[in-house]
């Protein structure tokens, strides 16, 4: 019992131990001077990327409400905070205070704009908030075209002062650390609780007291604070920040990282993030011209094929026998995974789902029995 | 006059939105769910006017309108029908890997650039000082002609009131021996042929056509939907040639004209928040 909920805690650190020494290894590098400018490049997009692939996992993993106007967000923090750093910079220097003011600028702005899109749309029930997002996107990319050359550079974009971008990843990553920490210590508090017993069974959550709206809304409004924050981010990794950047098709980007790295899985959102932006990177010289658009064509295509395979519910029971957990259990002879059976034990697996179905259903006596026969076989 | 130019343009692009509406509004009514690849479906008749042109305009919109049914025939077949049942966040993200799908197909097939589908020169009906585009009066009474057919095929014809019924209470209509398959095929089907005559008006209107040449009509007829209320047949209707007028109106004012979609999705954004059922939408309660 007790080797158990010590291995949860390593488990639980898992992906802070894991960053932490990506980190370590490649800023050591970046001391001793082998680190490639573009493999900083790399490494600052990928880290912006996880920012952003986390904080929507954590409004369609955990929250269950559709946002298709991440890139909203972040192009609000990328403006705001490339703007205060544009007026900070003489006063205050290229340091870190401005890098802080202007992501606390940039930040706390997106949270705003999430709380006035999140109000209206988080009290209907449906599709409505994916909508409203979507608007928002549209929205925030046409007032910042049209904005007058001398406040945020209209169609040109905003000219955002050059930093010393050779260690700067490092601060990517601490921003991350920082997102994790807070979207899982959120996720793993009962208010991360209530979000997730909102997600599986919206009437059974109201109706055992929790306040829907309120924690929508939260959830809502923590997720555009770190778009934002990835914004200003961005803002400070290029020379010339331009609205069309965050259109339509970079939201759902983020949402094909998401999907693909499993709803609800934080770790799997930080490990599809890595891929997909690394893939981008190194897709972007191969394929050039109308050819680019065959990456578009796949991420569509592996978007629409998961999806249906991990909700269809014909496919259910293919999906039971043939899952990779139940596999991995085949191939070790259950040595491992016997205690995974009860879901205490994966904390992004929260145990509210209550099987309503087997519990109402009067013959739940057949249902055993033909969960046993599996078993039966097996053991032949 | 100017006034008059206007708001004929406003109602004929309304009627362009309250057709593609329709769409959204049918889909939403008899499927619950919102078909984000509608608006594509829009690009898709286009291109299919532009593949067959060469033969003659009648043949390449009679191809477009059939390419479009059987196309949105196959999409709910393919797609979405093995997820009915499952939670609507998975039928959304599928719906818009869809869309991304059917552009980058288009992308593949004619390239990003622009191309030209002159499908035939209209030319200008002149009275007084006013003069405007027959395409504009051909859009407009064609889209008042759809909508009426429309209403009468729903309330009296059988498959209409089958399918007023599946949008009621699925269940209680498939115990009355309605195939409900068979109408949620028939409503994708009218959806999409209604898009593809939407894509033919649009490309009346301006003779370009790009790969994301749907997507925002799409979305702004989605607005449109949601203001008249989503599920509401009427509502689609009156939302489209609202916000025909709106966008026309506000683009004839050179001081908010850059601003008119910002315009458009903030009326949505306020709308949700002081009537969430739209204008003419009903409110449903909720059974637990």
């Amino acid at each position: 019992m007790m080797k158990g909920f010590q291995n949860i805690k390593w488990q639980r650190y898992l992906n802070y131990v894991a960053i932490g020494l990506v980190l370590i290894i490649f800023s050591s590098l970046a001391l001793a001077g082998g680190l490639p400018q573009s493999t900083v490049f790399k490494l600052e997009e990928i880290a912006i990327s996880i920012i952003l692939a986390v904080s929507l996992s954590l409004v369609v993993g955990f929250l269950g409400e559709l946002s298709l106007g991440h890139a909203g967000f972040m192009c609000v923090g990328a403006y705001l905070g490339g703007k205060v750093s544009a007026i900070l910079v003489e006063p205050l220097g290229n340091g870190i205070l401005t890098l802080l003011i202007s992501l606390a600028v940039g930040g706390l702005c997106a949270g705003l704009c999430g709380f006035i899109i999140g109000l209206p749309a988080l009290r209907l029930k449906g599709d409505y908030l994916a909508i409203t997002t979507l608007a928002f996107g549209e929205i925030v990319r046409t007032i910042f075209q049209n904005t007058s050359p001398e406040s945020f550079g209209g169609a040109i974009g905003l000219a955002t002062p050059r930093f010393n971008r050779k260690y700067f990843f490092i601060i990517c990553f601490i921003m991350v650390l920082v997102t994790l920490a807070v979207i899982q210590n959120l996720i793993r508090s009962k208010h991360g609780r209530a979000i997730t017993a909102i997600r599986d069974n919206e009437i059974a959550a109201r109706a055992t007291g929790v306040n829907v709206t309120r924690y929508k809304l939260t959830g809502f409004i923590v997720a555009a604070v770190f778009a934002g924050l990835a914004g200003v981010l961005f803002s400070y990794t290029q020379s010339n920040v331009s609205s069309a950047t965050f259109d339509y098709n970079y939201s759902i980007e983020i949402l094909v990282m998401v999907v693909l790295g499993g709803m609800g899985s934080i770790n799997g959102s930080i490990i599809a993030a890595t891929l997909i932006t690394f893939l981008n990177k190194e897709l972007a010289t191969v394929l050039t011209g109308d050819l680019a658009v065959l990456k578009d064509l796949i991420y569509a295509l592996i978007l629409i094929l998961i999806v249906i395979y991990n909700n269809s519910p014909k496919l259910a029971g293919f999906r039971e026998k043939y899952n990779l957990k139940n596999l991995f259990a085949r191939l070790t002879k259950n040595r491992f995974s016997k205690h995974d059976a009860d879901d205490t034990k994966r904390w992004d697996v929260v145990p509210t789902k209550i099987k309503m179905d087997a519990l109402l259903s009067t013959d739940f006596v057949v249902t055993e029995v033909k969960a046993d026969k599996p078993k039966e076989e097996d053991h032949e | 006059m100017e006034f008059l130019i206007t708001f004929v343009n406003g109602l004929s692009l309304g009627g362009i939105y309250a057709m593609i509406a329709l769409g959204y509004t049918m889909v939403y009514g008899i499927a619950k769910m919102l078909n984000f690849a509608h608006g594509d479906i829009i690009m898709v008749g286009g291109y299919t006017i532009l593949v067959f042109l060469a033969i003659n305009p009648l043949v390449a919109i009679a191809a477009a309108v059939v390419f479009c049914m059987l196309m949105g025939i196959v999409i709910e077949k393919v797609a979405y029908k093995p997820l009915r049942g499952a939670s609507p966040l998975a039928v959304l993200i599928t719906a818009i890997g869809i869309s991304y799908l059917l552009q980058s197909i288009a992308q593949m097939a004619f390239g990003s650039a622009p191309k030209f589908v002159v499908i035939a020169d209209l030319g200008t009906l002149r009275i007084g000082g006013i003069a405007i585009g027959y395409s504009t009066i051909i859009t407009l009474a064609c889209s008042v002609v759809i909508m009426i057919g429309l209403n009468l095929f729903v309330k009296f014809s059988r498959t209409g009131r089958a399918m007023i019924a599946v949008s009621e209470d699925k269940g209680a209509a498939q115990l009355m021996g309605i195939n409900v398959n068979n109408i949620i095929m028939v409503t994708f089907a009218i959806g999409s042929a209604l898009a593809a005559l939407a894509g033919l008006f649009f490309l009346l209107k301006a003779p370009t056509i790009n790969p994301t040449f749907g997507s925002l009509p799409g979305i702004k007829a989605f607005t449109a939907a949601v203001i008249g209320g989503i599920g509401s047949i009427p509502g689609a209707m009156v939302g489209g040639l609202l916000l025909g007028l709106i966008e026309c109106f506000a683009q004839s004012v050179p001081a908010i004209a850059p601003y008119t979609d910002a315009i458009e999705f903030s009326i949505l954004i306020v709308l949700l928040l002081v009537k969430p059922t739209g204008l003419l939408g009903k409110k449903r309660r909720e059974k637990v």
